[in-house]
């Protein structure tokens, strides 16, 4: 058989695969949303679907930038730490100099700096990334704290706070924000060279270098993309909290990784969609609402989630090694 | 690399001891120098057998984190299970008055959590960083469900002794400290568990296929690590009198530090633990040092991500000389 004949019936194969991942979690999200709405009447009021969509942004953000790292086979575990670093810089620079714009600037910039940090650790010194990112979350950790001395910074002026708190046409300016940057990201992972070299990086890292693909350069750029996203993640969280404190994304990053997972990108790289991250985030944060709407304690929260990561990890592992055998 | 011979390696082993001793060694007799120099109290025998006694529950913890690396695997857990171990502890030795009867339950909540991570790593191959990071969360969820995030006081007065006691003149968390150093020797240089270790990191598969049980060897292994918490715990339980939901949170970062700055290498199954010993107790060096200078815990925390970043770069450095 020649090479052509065969590769057309598999790339329509994993086509299909593709397809009916995203539809098998369109699915969940549909039922969960069936589910809820029998057991909870506060689930299905326009006023509860804005909130779990502006809260799925937030997921969204940070786990956007976290999606195009798995894909290349790496992980950001400082992620939430980054949230809280960015957006302790971005307080004080918004209250020092009342310029929204440059607040903003600043908060992505440091988490773009961060992201660099990581890339370079993991670049450069040829750390493993779990390793590298980890570190820096405690180091970074450390910075904030020290940063911040156990003060909060608080009240912004009106124009910031809109970003996170404000509406247009009757909805939050984050869901706005998410759908830009969905539209956006994955435009440029399904539309560019430089997306398409990151899921080559991610599904063999070796003939990606073989092939020419500057793989040092492209593993810098997605830590600080998601060390960016991060950033810009952090301004929203402030621009709603309306006030900075040490310990703002302290357990921020392992709903991340769920939402990523859950999503259908797999941790071993190359396979996955910033579409099904979107997805992911959305599972998520209808799952904790509904705990939410029924009233668990908050005190359950860690341990759900840490089941959840658990599950979707197994879930995603067990499916994959049956489509890898059935090819 | 993977391809060496065992010979080799072994040869290897021989070549970076002379080349590996002086590099973390050389790290704590500067930071010494430093801290002497700085700190009029740092160098008395009281603050030095401190040093000696703070670091006994990172070494407990970094004993089997070493071996975990070695497999190429990561506990991220062990902080929280330490922490949840603690909680347990606290909360039976309140419920039944009884100490021995809370010590068992902590070693066994210990052991349990670290089983739970080797299976979940073992069987289904779920990569270790986010087996031990959804582990962690559990754990952490477990100890705020137990104290709904308050701390477990009024513990019996017996409790403080294990920590602040002496046995033959010698601190308790020494003798405990050297027991483990001992026994995790022992087990990893003269047991056939041990051989396994390295081979798990360096070839999986011939391990497999020389009829080794090799899922079964990594959970021992990640239970080791529990169990090692677990006795971690009544270390810490003793020392504060009491139990907090977040006393050991990032205790995991130190002891993975304290195995990268030993000289273990994150993905050829080489480590070896008198390294760890030595990077435990650079690391207790630094945070005692920066300590007496008057400098806050989030700067400890950051100068021993430098330090392992330092660590790592002259061991980079080193590997290119070779």
């Amino acid at each position: 058989m020649s090479q052509a004949e065969a590769t057309v019936p598999r790339r329509s194969l994993a086509l299909s695969n593709d397809v009916l991942s995203v539809f098998y979690r369109l699915l969940a999200v549909g039922i969960i949303c069936v589910v809820l709405s029998f057991i909870s009447d506060a689930f299905l009021t326009t006023n509860n679907l804005l909130n779990v969509l502006r809260q799925a942004s937030l997921v969204f953000f940070m786990a956007s930038g976290l999606t195009l790292v798995i894909l290349t086979g790496k992980i950001d575990l400082s992620i939430g730490a980054t949230v809280g670093l960015s957006a302790c810089v971005a307080a004080t620079v918004i209250k020092a100099t009342d310029s929204a714009m440059l607040g903003a600037l600043v908060g992505i910039g440091v988490g773009a700096i961060v992201g660099l940090g990581n890339g370079l650790l993991v670049t450069k010194l040829r750390i493993p990334s779990f390793i590298a990112t980890y570190g820096m979350l405690w180091v970074v950790h450390g910075i904030t704290y020290y940063y911040m001395s156990g003060q909060s910074v608080y009240g912004f002026p009106a124009e910031f706070r809109a970003i996170g708190s404000g509406y247009f046409l009757g909805i939050p300016i984050p869901i706005y924000l998410m759908i830009l940057f969905l539209l956006a990201g994955n435009f440029f992972t399904k539309r560019t060279t430089y997306g398409q070299q990151i899921y080559a990086i991610g599904a063999n890292t070796v003939a990606a270098r073989l092939s020419g693909i500057p793989v040092n350069s492209r593993l810098n750029l997605v830590f600080i993309l998601s060390g960016a996203m991060a950033g810009l993640a952090s301004l929203i969280y402030l621009a709603r909290l309306n006030s900075a404190e040490g310990d703002i994304g302290e357990t921020l990053t392992l709903p991340t990784i769920a939402a990523v997972v859950i999503g259908g990108t797999s941790l071993f790289g190359g396979v996955g969609s910033l579409f099904g991250t979107f997805i992911g985030g959305l599972i998520l944060t209808l799952i904790l609402n509904g705990m939410n709407l029924l009233g668990v304690s908050a005190n359950w929260q860690p341990l759900i989630t840490g089941l959840i990561v658990l599950l979707a990890v197994w879930l995603d592992m067990k499916t994959r090694s049956k489509t890898d055998a059935s090819s | 690399m993977s391809d060496r011979t065992m010979g080799e390696r072994a040869a290897g082993q021989g070549l970076s001891f002379l080349g590996r001793v002086p590099g973390v060694a050389f790290v704590l007799v500067a930071l010494f120098a430093i801290f002497a120099t700085l700190s009029p109290g740092f160098t008395t025998v009281p603050n030095l057998s401190n040093i000696l006694v703070q670091s006994s529950i990172l070494l407990l913890l970094a004993l089997p984190m070493t071996l975990i690396i070695m497999t190429e695997g990561l506990d991220l857990s062990i902080g929280a299970v330490l922490t949840l171990a603690s909680v347990v502890l606290a909360t039976v030795a309140l419920s039944t008055g009884s100490l021995s009867i809370a010590v068992l339950a902590a070693v066994a909540v210990g052991s349990a959590m670290g089983l739970l991570n080797g299976w979940i790593i073992a069987w289904p191959g779920i990569p270790p960083f986010v087996a031990t990071l959804g582990t962690l969360s559990i754990a952490q969820g477990l100890c705020l469900l137990l104290t709904d995030g308050q701390s477990v006081v009024g513990l019996p007065d017996e409790l403080h002794t294990v920590y602040a006691g002496y046995l033959l003149g010698l601190p308790i968390p020494i003798i405990i400290g050297a027991v483990a150093y001992a026994l995790m020797h022992l087990l990893l240089y003269h047991t056939r568990l041990g051989t396994y270790v390295p081979a798990l990191g360096g070839n999986r598969e011939a391990l497999r296929h020389a009829g080794v049980n090799d899922r079964l060897v990594l959970t021992v292994i990640y239970g080791i690590g529990g169990l090692m918490a677990g006795i971690a715990a009544l270390l810490l339980t003793s020392r504060m009198s009491s139990a907090h939901p977040t006393a050991g949170i990032g205790m995991e970062f130190d002891a993975i530090a304290a195995v990268a700055v030993g000289g273990t290498q994150f993905e050829r199954g080489e480590g070896w633990l008198l390294g760890t010993l030595l990077g435990v107790i650079t690391i207790g060096v630094l945070r005692n040092g920066l300590n007496l200078l008057g400098m806050p815990s989030s700067i400890q925390v950051v100068c021993v991500g430098l330090l392992v970043i330092l660590a790592l770069f002259l061991d980079g450095m080193r590997r290119v000389e070779e």
